[in-house]
């Protein structure tokens, strides 16, 4: 059924048949429906503070008394590496996501996991390198929106290595139900292509401005 | 019949000790209630901060203890507990949680856990905002919409301690508002149960669903911008703090924009009045329904409008800055889709007129609050289509006209509606029932009392009497006729705060001493009234889930014995 039928469903008229399949047989994982509302959330955030960023930049049309003070970072080496060990990371999960043998997708989301965790290494490292160039978060305001959306987008892949380490413990202990670990692998999955597309997005802003 | 996977797969965990059932509780009721006791007690705290800036603008000077300085952070967390840390908390943290599972027909939430953590997040939240009035220099005083620059900057009232407290808990109320309305959405989604299709849900809940959506999309903006203006503070970033001379110094800040707060907060701030406006218009239309023992009128209407009004309400926050400067056609963009939610809204004061109309209307307490809503609603609407035009605005902005509008529209309303919820499913939550005759006093105080408050207001705002102020004084354009309403206001303030102890008493006193209550006193149709057990026990509906066949508002329908048929009753 499709929304705009079920919407115009007229429940005042007297009971028929309709409306009694069971449930269970055509209702996705509560908890993919929550990753998918959870998405709208943090595109909200991030589409908030991108537009922040741009008014606050003073893109013509948007400057609201900008005082031409915005000075863009220089864009080290480290941040094209990061980015590559975050696609790796990503492709490591679709991998695992996909696989139908057990150590193959454990071998898989560990290698996801730890690739997770270069990424953020890499970001630290990345904020260390800034702030020896000095380019401090107070000093400007592109210097400041840098570390706010670097640090927002490493909380929420934070995040992600927590979901991946209950899996991986869920993996471990012998589980009775191994169609829960396979969609947590691919929600895990979904996840990370989702902070992927926001951190290239993120980048690309970065970069061009 | 076959079993569904819920009732099999999905065993519940009964918590065998006293904390295990009510302190971690995982049981969506207990959370209700621990949500709402918690909201209504730092309600409480705003009501009498309200009272206290009352005393102060009735009696100017009559009490030396309360400075300009303290009024301004009276002002200020009155306005942001009443908005967020009351109503959203408690009509969708307290309401949302108790009657989402049990309407729908679900054992519990989707996700039991995250809903325990959602309720001990807030609780903290609130501890760092009360913790605003033990630090040095006292709560922010910068008013609810903690504008910047003045919020951080020195000569505002807890400039320095006040506002840190109130953006961390900001903060933190709103990630565990993102646990729970993530938790209310996927329920509503998710955990329906057998035959309870979309639109047999009550209005109640597709009030609380669409909120809870709002809420999810709203909030984050709040969130960047209360960590935004942290770093503006703690940290020394420019976000929205523009150069400026303090003490012949110049600060260290330059080039922020203040607008783009403005723009931040109200992107938040005007869904925020949907999101509390939207709950109580599903609640409202239930009690209508019962009390009336006739369907809701166009019920398929009233859920639409209750998503476009939604909807709607992400594009227009800018009528909210009308006075602080923009491009004259973006006004004119605001205050035309401002005036379209008119239609929806109004759809929805029709359908409500139209459901008394030749309904057998009881006048129990729920149902004089539901209907005394009407009148609230009706006037605090209409002031909002004078505000939400520009050139009507310009000279209202920042007076009592503005304060009035939005006490009506958004305190007094869905307040009226907490009440009559609280009556009428206070005896399925506690199994007992609350007595009639103080009900029924409660009633009448609250109601005309708070129009001896609010119709004054809109005199003093035409007037130019502006919001805010600690004291008038003397001037030649306030009347004194002007001083004569404000102290008629206080006394009325004090009568009704001292009335909503009638109220506490009544609930307190039922709880322990009140008369058994029959498991469905009203004769309401809906599922949570059809539970095995009042009140109802953990997992809900004892070892089989309900089975729905019919909507939730089948009432005096023709041929049948009873003028009311229950959601899980088989057609015949």
């Amino acid at each position: 059924m499709s929304l705009i039928s079920r919407l115009a469903e007229k429940s005042w008229l007297p009971p028929g048949g309709e409306g009694f399949a069971d449930p269970a047989d055509y209702r996705p994982a509560a908890s993919t429906v929550g990753l998918y509302l959870y998405f709208g959330v943090a595109t909200v955030i991030f589409t908030l503070l991108i537009a922040a960023y741009l008014v606050r930049m003073g893109v013509p049309g948007m400057e609201h008394g900008g005082a031409g003070d915005w000075r863009p970072m220089p864009e080290p080496p480290l941040l094209w590496i990061n980015t590559v060990v975050l696609i790796g990371s990503s492709l490591a999960w679709e991998a695992a996501s996909r696989s139908v043998a057990w150590e193959r997708m454990r071998l898989m989301t560990v290698a996801g996991g730890v690739l997770g965790l270069v990424f953020l290494a890499g970001q630290l490292l990345l904020w260390r390198q800034y702030q020896a160039a000095g380019y401090f978060l107070a000093a400007n305001p592109a210097n400041a929106f840098f570390y706010l959306l670097t640090a927002l987008h490493g909380l929420h892949l934070a995040g992600g290595i927590f979901a991946c380490a209950r899996t991986l413990g869920q993996m471990g202990a012998g589980t009775t139900d191994s169609a829960r670990v396979f969609r947590n692998v691919r929600l895990c999955a979904i996840y990370w292509h989702f902070l992927l597309l926001v951190w290239v997005l993120l980048a690309a802003l970065l970069i061009s401005t | 019949m076959a079993t569904t996977i819920a009732d099999d797969l999905k065993p519940l965990h009964h918590p065998k000790t006293w904390i295990g059932k009510y302190v971690w509780s995982q049981d969506h009721k207990v959370i209700a209630i621990q949500y709402s006791l918690t909201a209504i007690g730092i309600g409480l705290v705003a009501l009498v901060l309200s009272v206290l800036m009352r005393l102060q603008l009735g009696f100017p000077g009559a009490f030396p203890a309360i400075q300009p300085e303290n009024y301004l952070q009276f002002v200020s967390m009155h306005g942001m507990i009443m908005v967020v840390y009351l109503l959203t908390a408690l009509l969708l943290g307290g309401f949302g949680n108790y009657l989402i599972p049990l309407m729908v027909g679900a054992r519990d939430m989707v996700f039991p856990f995250v809903n325990m953590l959602s309720y001990w997040v807030y609780l903290l939240s609130v501890i760092v905002l009360v913790s605003g009035f033990f630090v040095p220099g006292g709560p922010t005083g910068a008013g609810w919409t903690l504008y910047p620059p003045q919020a951080i900057s020195e000569g505002t009232p807890g400039h320095q301690w006040g506002i840190v407290t109130m953006l961390a808990s900001l903060a933190i109320f709103i990630i565990a508002f993102t646990m729970g309305g993530l938790n209310y959405v996927t329920t509503v989604l998710q955990a329906r149960t057998r035959g309870m299709t979309l639109m047999r849900m009550p209005l109640s809940v597709w009030g609380i669903f669409t909120a809870s959506i709002m809420g999810l999309l709203a909030f984050p903006a709040l969130f960047v911008a209360a960590i935004m203006m942290m770093l503006d503070h703690l940290a020394g970033t420019s976000f929205f703090m523009p150069a400026m001379q303090s003490m012949g110094q110049a600060t260290r800040t330059v080039g922020g924009s203040p607008i783009l707060f403005q723009h931040l907060f109200w992107f938040f701030g005007h869904p925020e009045v949907y999101i509390v406006a939207l709950p109580a218009f599903g609640i409202v239309s239930d009690l209508i329904s019962v009390h009336a023992r006739k369907n809701i009128f166009g019920y398929r209407m009233m859920v639409w409008a209750i998503v476009i009004i939604g909807a709607l309400s992400f594009l227009v926050w800018a009528h909210h800055m009308y006075v602080s400067g923009m491009n004259p056609y973006f006004g004119f963009f605001f205050a035309t889709s401002t005036l379209v939610i008119a239609i929806p809204t109004a759809i929805k004061v029709y359908n409500w007129l139209l459901t008394l109309w030749r309904g057998d209307i009881h006048l129990r307490v729920p149902m004089l609050f539901a209907i005394a809503f009407i009148f609230t609603f009706i006037h605090g609407g209409l002031t909002g289509l004078f505000l939400g035009n520009v050139s009507v605005d310009v000279p209202l902005s920042d007076t009592f006209f503005v304060v009035a509008h939005f006490h009506m529209v958004m305190g007094v309303s869905p307040i009226l509606v907490i009440f009559g919820a609280i009556y009428h499913w206070y005896p399925k939550i506690t199994g007992r029932m609350w007595n009639e005759t103080l009900g029924k006093i409660h009633f009448w105080i609250t109601f005309l009392g708070v129009y001896v408050i609010y119709l004054p207001m809109h005199y003093l705002g035409i007037l130019g009497v502006p919001r805010r102020y600690y004291a008038l004084g003397e001037t030649a354009f306030i009347p004194h006729s002007a001083h004569v309403a404000n102290e008629v206001i206080s006394l009325a303030a004090f009568v009704v705060f001292a009335g909503q102890f009638i109220f506490f008493y009544n609930m307190i006193w039922s709880y322990f001493r009140g008369p058994k209550a029959d498991p469905n006193p009203w004769g309401a149709a809906s599922l949570e009234w059809q539970t095995p057990d009042t009140p109802p026990k953990h997992g809900n509906w004892g070892p089989k889930l309900p089975v729905v066949y019919r909507w939730a508002y089948d009432y005096s329908v023709p041929g049948h014995a009873r003028d009311f048929i229950p959601q899980n009753e088989p057609p015949a």
